[in-house]
This record gives C-alpha cells, sequence and structure tokens, in this order.
C-alpha cells in the first residue's frame, strides 16, 4: 500500500476557483520525492491536502489506511509535518527552543522523548547555536531552517518542505542536502516542492511533474529532464548541464556534471 | 561613462552590534551597467543596497563612516524624497513593499505616480504599459495581499519600474518564482539595461547572473573580495571556498580541464560553454 495516495482529487477554494483537478498520485514508504512545476501549477495546494490542511473537494486522501476525510488536522498532522512556503506563516514564538519544542510538546510525548527529539532536530539543521535567539532577528532563509526543525522535531512519518530553497545560498542547500539523505535514511517518506532543477536532479529519486492543475507525468529525474514534451507542458527547462549536451548531441540522459565530464572526455 | 555611485571608505553598524555589517568598501559604479552583487547570506548584500538608497543610516539608523556618494551627492545630504526619485528599490521581501493601502494591484503599481503628482491620464498610459511588461496585466483587478508570492514579487518589480528611476537596487527579486518567471524577470531587467539605467542586483541564481549582468562584485563578511568583469570572477574556483556558488558551466568547464581537456577558455554560460567544447570536439581548440 502507498504510504500517501490522491485518488482522483479535485479541489475547489469555496470561491469556485478549481485549484486542482483530477490527480493522482502514489507516494511509496521511505520514498524521497520532488514536485516541481509553475507557480500556480498546483502544487503548495497538493501537499496542504496530504496534511490535513486542506480536504479534497472529490476524491480521496489517504496515509497509510488512514483517510483525512474522517481525520481533523490535528489527527492528520501528527503523521504528516508540513513546512509552509514562508517561515512567517509557520514561527510565532520568541525563540527558536521555544518555536521548535512547540510541536512534540502539543503531541503530549513524554519529557525525555520531547528533549531528544529536539536536540536532534536542531543539530541537523544548525539551528542548535541559535536555541536562544528570537528567530525574527535571523534571516529569512535561517528561518526556513527554525520551520523545518520544528517539523523534524514531530518525528512524523511523512515530511513535507515546500520551497525550502528559496534564498539559499551554497551552504544552505549543502545543508539541505544533509538534511534529505539523513531522512531518508531514517526511512522517512519526503515530499519537496523547488522550483531549482539543479537541486532536483541531485537530491530527488523521482519527480513529479505538475502543470495546469494536473500531474504531468512522474519519474527519475534521468527521464524526467529529457522529456521534452513534459517540459514543455510544465514550462521547465532542463538543469544547465543537460542543456549543453543536449545542444552539443552528446547523448540522452545525461543529468549530472561527472557525467558530462565523461561524454565529452570520451568524444575529444 | 560617468560614475554615478561610489562608495569612499565606507563602514556601517546596525545598531547593537559590534561588528559592522560593511567594511572599508571602496568601489565606484557607472552609469548603464548591470551589476550582480553575490555572496553568502548575512554577507552584507541587503545592506550594501539599503546604503546605496540611503535607508542607511537614515531609516535604519546606525553608525555610517565614510560616504556614499549618489551622483556626486553624499547620501546623507539628499531630502527625504530626493533619492526616491533617482533610485528604485525593489525589496527582498515583497510584504515589505506593497503599500497596504490600495485594493487592486492597478492601484498599487500607480501609487508612486500618484504621489509624485503625475497626471492622471499618464499614470493610467504608464501602469498599462509595465504591467504588460511584467506580465501582470491579467491580476489587475485582484488585492495585492491575494497573490502568490510570485506574484508578489512581479507587483513590487512593476510598482518600481513604473517610476522610471536612473538607479535600479533590485534585492532577489526571484526568490519565489518558478524557473520561467525567473527568465522573465532577467528578461525585464536587461531591456531595463537597453535604456541606459545603471542596475544593482542581489541574486542567488549565480547561472542567470553570469548570462546577463556585465559586472560583478562578491562580498564575504562585509568585505568587497572580488569586483569586476564577471568572466574572471565567475570561473574563479577559490571562490566556492568562500561558500559562494559559481555557474555550472564554469565548475564543468575547470574540471575538464584539471582532467586533461583542453579548452581556450572556462566558459560561464551555456552559449559559451557550447562555443568553447563543441570547438575542442571538433579539435579546432588552439
Amino acid at each position: 500500500m502507498a504510504h500517501v495516495s490522491l485518488k482522483d482529487v479535485t479541489f475547489a477554494y469555496p470561491n469556485g476557483f478549481v485549484a486542482i483537478d483530477h490527480i493522482n498520485i502514489e507516494i511509496e514508504k521511505g520514498e524521497n520525492v520532488a514536485i516541481v512545476g509553475q507557480n500556480g501549477a498546483g502544487k503548495t495546494t497538493t501537499v496542504k491536502m496530504c496534511n490535513g490542511l486542506l480536504r479534497p473537494t472529490k476524491g480521496d486522501v489517504k496515509i497509510g489506511d488512514m483517510n483525512t476525510k474522517d481525520y481533523t488536522t490535528a489527527q492528520v498532522s501528527r503523521k504528516v509535518g508540513y513546512v509552509f512556503q514562508n517561515p512567517d506563516d509557520q514561527i510565532f514564538h520568541s525563540s527558536v527552543y521555544d518555536e521548535v519544542v512547540f510541536g512534540p510538546k502539543m503531541m503530549k510525548l513524554a519529557n525525555e522523548k520531547v528533549e531528544k527529539q529536539v536536540d536532534y532536530a536542531l543539530k541537523i539543521t544548525g539551528m542548535d547555536v541559535f536555541k536562544n535567539e528570537n528567530p525574527y532577528n535571523l534571516p529569512l532563509s535561517t528561518r526556513k531552517f527554525i520551520t523545518i526543525a520544528a517539523i523534524i522535531a514531530m518525528d512524523t512519518e511523512v515530511m513535507i518542505f515546500d520551497e525550502p530553497t528559496a534564498g539559499q545560498d551554497l551552504e544552505g542547500n549543502r545543508r539541505l542536502s544533509a538534511i534529505l539523505k539523513e531522512l531518508h535514511h531514517q526511512g522517512k517518506t519526503v515530499i519537496t516542492i523547488s522550483h531549482d532543477m539543479e537541486f532536483v536532479v541531485s537530491n530527488f529519486e523521482r519527480v513529479i511533474v505538475m502543470a495546469n492543475k494536473k500531474v504531468v507525468t512522474s519519474g527519475p529525474p534521468k527521464k524526467i529532464f529529457w522529456d521534452f514534451p513534459a517540459l514543455e507542458e510544465a514550462m521547465l527547462k532542463q538543469p544547465y548541464i543537460s542543456q549543453l549536451c543536449n545542444s552539443l548531441n552528446l547523448g540522452e540522459g545525461i543529468i549530472h556534471l561527472e557525467e558530462a565530464v565523461k561524454a565529452i572526455k570520451d568524444r575529444s | 561613462m560617468g560614475i554615478v555611485i561610489e562608495f569612499k571608505d565606507v563602514s556601517y553598524s546596525y545598531p547593537l552590534t559590534k561588528e559592522p555589517s560593511i567594511k572599508n568598501l571602496n568601489c565606484k559604479l557607472e552609469k548603464g551597467k548591470f551589476y550582480g552583487v553575490i555572496g553568502k547570506n548575512g554577507s552584507g548584500k541587503t545592506t550594501l543596497c539599503t546604503l546605496i538608497r540611503g535607508f542607511a543610516p537614515s531609516f535604519y539608523q546606525g553608525v555610517l563612516e565614510g560616504q556614499v556618494l549618489i551622483e556626486g551627492k553624499p547620501t546623507v545630504d539628499h531630502g527625504p524624497g530626493e533619492l526616491s526619485l533617482k533610485i528604485g528599490y525593489v525589496f527582498q521581501n515583497p510584504f515589505n513593499q506593497i503599500s497596504g493601502v490600495k485594493e487592486t494591484v492597478f492601484e498599487e503599481v500607480a501609487f508612486g505616480l500618484e504621489n509624485f503628482g503625475v497626471p492622471v491620464d499618464e499614470i493610467e498610459r504608464r501602469v498599462i504599459e509595465v504591467m504588460e511588461l511584467t506580465k501582470i496585466s491579467h491580476i489587475a483587478e485582484k488585492n495585492p495581499f491575494e497573490l502568490s508570492g510570485g506574484q508578489q514579487q512581479r507587483v513590487a518589480l512593476a510598482s518600481i519600474i513604473v517610476l522610471k528611476p536612473d538607479i535600479l537596487v533590485i534585492d532577489e527579486p526571484t526568490s519565489q518564482l518558478d524557473p520561467e518567471g525567473t527568465e522573465s524577470v532577467f528578461e525585464i531587467i536587461d531591456a531595463l539595461k537597453r535604456e541606459k539605467k545603471t542596475i544593482i542586483l542581489v541574486e542567488h541564481k549565480i547561472d542567470l547572473i553570469a548570462e546577463y549582468a556585465d559586472d560583478v562584485m562578491v562580498l564575504d563578511n562585509g568585505e568587497m573580495i572580488r569586483f569586476g568583469p564577471k568572466q574572471a570572477i565567475l570561473s574563479d574556483m577559490s571562490l566556492l571556498e568562500h561558500g559562494i556558488q559559481l555557474p555550472q558551466m564554469a565548475i564543468l568547464g575547470n574540471e575538464l580541464v584539471k582532467q586533461g581537456v583542453k579548452l581556450d577558455y572556462i566558459p560561464i554560460t551555456e552559449k559559451q560553454a557550447k562555443e568553447v567544447i563543441g570547438r575542442t570536439l571538433r579539435k579546432e581548440s588552439v
């Protein structure tokens, strides 16, 4: 059974605006997937349905055998953690520690367990050094890591990151990669929305492409970033390395720098 | 070309901070050039922007040493409205930009022109033109706060472009935009450059800086560690050690050279890479 499944899901906002139009997605336990697509394609609406913040107008969203229709958002969010696109929609405490400890405390875990999970979350996000700071004295890119820590501290089985790469520098991206790797290693199911194709290529085993309220296709990056009709429909470009290999006719399927180096060496 | 912005021994510290956010900065920026400002988060990029616009120290207070000259006159000697006519400033967070007093995108974009006392028919003409350029015509009647982050970034940019300032300071305008939207913002900035505007752009998307900017300024811990034409700077691999991302094509080019492939120069854009690696593959390399 899929860990996260959306079956024939449609979502319309109360004013009648349809944001998601009959989509099907299945994500297995322990999978590490990226969702890509234009602004307004429906990515955020999709993931908000996965943690119960939004309910489908039609169709079913299930986490394991739990249909989100039959449970409260609080119940669903114990299984699915969602890191908001804008950290300021999420942060409401006056210290980093208080922000991160809030989730596990609300889950009424034993004190010892709360401490352990909070320490772990602060450590792997690098936020331990800011433990006593006010989040609003820190830059936006750091506040994003605070919100990531807050979700990791809840130790949910599914974690969703909405555009964590926005505004990150080289070190921030490296840190995100390390976090994703660690969560994958722990067997977490992780869903990440990103506009950074270079980041997507090097961090995910599967990519779901969305366009115009629908899922266009999904598959490994190697396939997706050479699927020109799908890229065109979603108004996406190949990663720079693939663009170059395409224009030099170095063979299809190249997405990594090392592969490009090898292909060029072989030909020169 | 004339110098429009000059930093003379500039150091600046925010209130209640021990270490300056900008240290001993000396440089001259020429009219009509497009400058890309890069560096790690916290390296002083946004502070540099606020110094040009005069927000530091006029709004943020703090201690300014040395002088920031705009067309030869120190920012601190400008009247409050004077710099806003010369310099358009697009904030990193569109929330800080959008006025909050206007109910539609159209009115929001028109707001600055209204304050400048521009005649109504000219306001309408200019707003319609800029909304088309920035691709927000279809959301003209929407409330700015109902928009997505990416759309808000476009509205913020439009509300500044419409004022036609000679200098544009733009702080990470694409952080929440999809790749297509990001390209279109760079195309808009490129069009402004052709109108001889001076552009200072803070941006992490280094591959686009490599394609569009003229010169690059690299900040590290408040200090300017590189300044000049982009080609040499963006192919300097030692910058990676300062936590500064370099273009994919420059990293590829360096790796190829390291592994014994002959290249006439290190490319920084896809177009250059296609040209220079293509030459090597056709054995035309010199």
